[in-house]
């Protein structure tokens, strides 16, 4: 079923009960579901649902550097792609990358390289793909969230997991999570992506006007979700493993029957 | 310009196995000659999209997205709608594929399932039509490519009908210029069921539904695409080998017996 | 000294092991007085080390490595060999037995694309792709047989201790096994039955080399078929 986004008039994004047009509270998650290793040819792959994001990444590699020229001695070259299917939006993109992916695609790299330990692997490349198959706010984030399950899926050597989410202001009131509709008519929005690992920020970008006070609110509300949302990605990536073991490890039986 | 490709080898020991058993009757993976792989279809699955399915054939995995928009019709017609199928054989489909412009292999891969739904004039586009010559619907058939173990032919015709069959759109006024949308759904007028088989040449003997193993080994490929009516609607010979005329008749026979158990097989699921 | 999970417990990259003065084994790494996970596996406690055996990840080569790869392009002196790492191997030709001493003209006369050849590493370093050679008892061009992709990270348990796992698959399965430690494992036998139980024991322990009681489970399996 499509959208029917064009007949939404301007409503009020919170409404006198404190609750957004989705029915959430203003530090609520979207709803969030995490699938890891789905591809057949992928090393590594994962699939993420969050709100009505629906993104997959997978990830092929570290394999020879084509070109050689840009291999590098010392560690592995990541390359990262982030693309929009053309249904992904409610207006029909073009499947030709647009310059928003291409600085997509590069703060994304930036988020994920700080946590590969891309030392094992000089002159091979690590390419990660994230195809965006519905849109719908915070596309970025959710990408970079499931790309992390792609590269420990591939078995690639990492230092901690990176989760990301976005936070924004809505009618004056700092929120978690935006949607499209939220950010189109906010009046901020700031992605993060977090390695709780080490406590460290990846990646931080922020448009719209916020005071001093409203930036550490939004900072500390994202930090916050990301430790969620990590938590669910450490369950995602056991999942499979521990459901063969359950499946295969039965209790030893008594001996002498009975 | 189209060059001879360069493909990665693959093992002389897997394709002797490979065409050794085929000349026996068998596959790999034990189907027989002209058995398809497990085929699911789920559709809706993207909302934003007017119609959507995700197809897995056996491991290849597509999704299609339909889109539905105003535009302007082609001066030829100026009052049917257009219809544009665009295939993406995205880079994490395949350690074959690369980021950048479409391949002649996505390119040929959009036209033949475009030709299969056109020529069968699935879509009543003469139904599509807003004011002659100004404003059509235009149908975007997206088809995404996202894990490649052969047979994508197939696997996106099957996708694009039941994303086709699904997809909805809102009724409209037409006033000063301007479509406006009203809150009622109608399905697209879809009057025809164009399903493409594909069969592959591995030594002397035809097998339908190619792995990508398979792919690797066979000589040439066959698709031929039939509609509800026994017609058929399309036809696509691909690779650098070559079939006697006797061969492209038994493979017509065999594609409209299998398009048949697929078109079942696609309208239930479209149900 | 304390852990921080328990011996045996599924991990994920970036979990906190232990703290303390554990030696660092692998797929682990120290941060200061902490030690964590870089890989999704089962931890392993001994003594005073923590490793993780990770469940997939690349293959990379080491010397004296039995490997099974498979000819990808001719050289000017030698052969590319795939061998299922992040990079190709170089076959000289040297390296191959016929040719001691001999000028040849046309390699594609001893091996060509496609071929699959069974080798073992010689060198393998960081500034260069690793060098395998041809030559020896056992080593060469394979004629006969299926092969079997598993993740290289589950070789050992394919192996077992001392080859018992393997040996008891070859006994079993009346099946000649060559277990490469790129994850290439090479199945024939006189029997197609014997192949392909081969084969389907394969990707089982494949499945569940993170598990307890695999060999038991592998044991029983074949007692039952006896029966």
């Amino acid at each position: 079923m499509i959208e029917l986004n064009f007949l939404h008039s301007e409503k009020d994004l919170i409404d006198k009960d404190g609750k957004r047009i989705d029915g959430r509270g203003l530090y609520d998650l979207r709803p969030l579901k995490l699938d890891v290793g789905l591809l057949d040819k992928a090393e590594g792959s994962a699939y993420i649902e969050h709100g009505k994001n629906r993104i997959l990444a997978a990830v092929y590699g570290p394999r020879e550097a084509h070109p050689k020229h840009i291999a590098l001695p010392h560690r592995a070259v990541v390359r990262c792609r982030y693309h929009m299917a053309p249904f992904s939006v409610d207006e029909r993109k073009s499947p030709a990358p647009s310059r928003r992916e291409h600085e997509i695609s590069k703060v994304i790299r930036e988020a994920l390289d700080p946590a590969i330990m891309s030392e094992y692997y000089p002159r091979a490349t690590i390419d990660v793909f994230i195809e965006v198959l519905q849109s719908d706010g915070g596309s970025r984030c959710a990408g970079i969230t499931a790309a992390s399950l792609a590269l420990a899926d591939a078995g690639i050597p990492m230092k901690g997991l990176v989760a990301a989410c976005a936070v924004g202001k809505i009618s004056g009131k700092i929120a978690l999570d935006l949607s499209d509709a939220e950010d189109k008519q906010g009046e901020a929005d700031l992605p993060v992506a977090y390695m709780p690992r080490n406590d460290r920020i990846t990646l931080i970008q922020m448009d719209g006007i916020l005071t001093q006070e409203e930036f550490e609110e939004g900072l500390s509300l994202a930090v916050n979700a990301c430790k969620d949302i990590h938590n669910r990605q450490q369950e995602a990536l056991k999942e499979k493993y521990l459901k063969i073991k359950k499946e295969v490890e039965v209790e030893p039986k008594m001996a002498g029957g009975n | 310009m189209s060059v001879t490709p360069h493909l990665p080898p693959i093992a002389m020991l897997g394709q002797k196995t490979i065409a050794d058993m085929v000349a026996s009757g068998r596959r790999l993976d034990g189907r027989g000659l002209t058995d398809y792989r497990p085929l699911s279809i789920e559709t809706g699955k993207i909302e934003k999209a007017n119609g959507s399915a995700m197809v897995h054939l056996g491991k290849t995995k597509i999704l299609v997205g339909i889109k539905v928009e105003a535009g302007q019709p082609f001066p030829d017609t100026p009052n049917e709608g257009v219809l544009t199928v665009n295939a993406e054989l995205a880079p994490l489909a395949s350690p074959l594929f690369e980021a950048g412009p479409p391949s002649e292999n996505a390119i040929e891969l959009s036209r033949v399932v475009d030709r299969g739904i056109r020529e069968s004039k699935a879509i009543d586009v003469k139904k599509l039509c807003i004011k002659e010559g100004e404003k059509v619907f235009v149908v975007y058939d997206d088809v995404y490519v996202l894990d490649h173990d052969g047979n994508l032919i197939d696997a996106c015709s099957i996708a694009s009908l039941a994303a086709l069959l699904t997809a909805k759109m809102l009724d409209y006024e037409y006033k000063d210029g301007k479509v406006i949308y009203k809150s009622k759904l109608s399905a697209l007028p879809i009057q025809n069921n164009p399903v493409a088989v594909t069969l592959a040449k591995i030594g002397n003997n035809l097998v339908v539904d190619p792995t990508l193993e398979e792919e690797q080994v066979m000589s040439a490929r066959l698709t031929v695409t039939t509609e509800k009516n026994g017609k058929i609607c399309a036809m696509q010979k691909g690779g650098m080998g070559e079939l006697s005329p006797q061969e492209i008749k038994d493979a017509v026979k065999i594609s409209l017996e299998k398009g048949a158990e697929i078109r079942n097989k696609i309208i239930e699921a479209a149900k | 000294m304390t852990e921080q999970v328990q011996n045996k417990q599924l991990v994920s990259p970036g979990e906190l092991l232990c703290e303390g003065d554990y030696l660092v084994g692998e797929n682990t790494f120290r941060d200061v007085d902490k030690v964590y996970s870089s890989q999704v596996g089962v931890v392993d406690f001994s003594e005073k080390r923590v490793s993780v055996i990770r469940i997939k990840g690349p293959y990379l080569p080491r010397p004296d490595d039995l490997v099974i790869g498979r000819i990808v392009d001719i050289l000017m002196s030698g052969w590319l060999v795939d061998i299922h790492a992040p990079y190709p191997a170089l076959l000289p030709a040297s390296e191959v037995s016929s040719q001691t001493g001999r000028q040849v003209s046309d390699l594609s006369t001893i091996l060509r694309v496609g071929d699959l050849v069974i080798s073992k590493v010689l060198e393998f370093d960081r500034t260069r792709d690793p060098l395998i050679t041809a030559q020896g008892p056992g080593l060469g061009r394979v004629s006969t047989g299926k092969t079997v992709e598993i993740s290289s990270a589950k070789i050992p348990r394919l192996i077992g201790r001392n080859g018992s796992m393997v040996d008891l698959l070859k006994k079993e399965t009346r099946s000649h096994i060559l277990v490469g430690q790129n994850g290439i494992v090479l199945v024939s036998s006189e029997s197609p039955e014997g192949e392909r139980a081969a084969i389907s024991v394969i990707k089982m322990i494949e499945r569940e080399a993170h598990t307890q009681g695999l060999t038991d489970r592998v044991k029983a399996l074949f007692e039952k078929e006896a029966k």
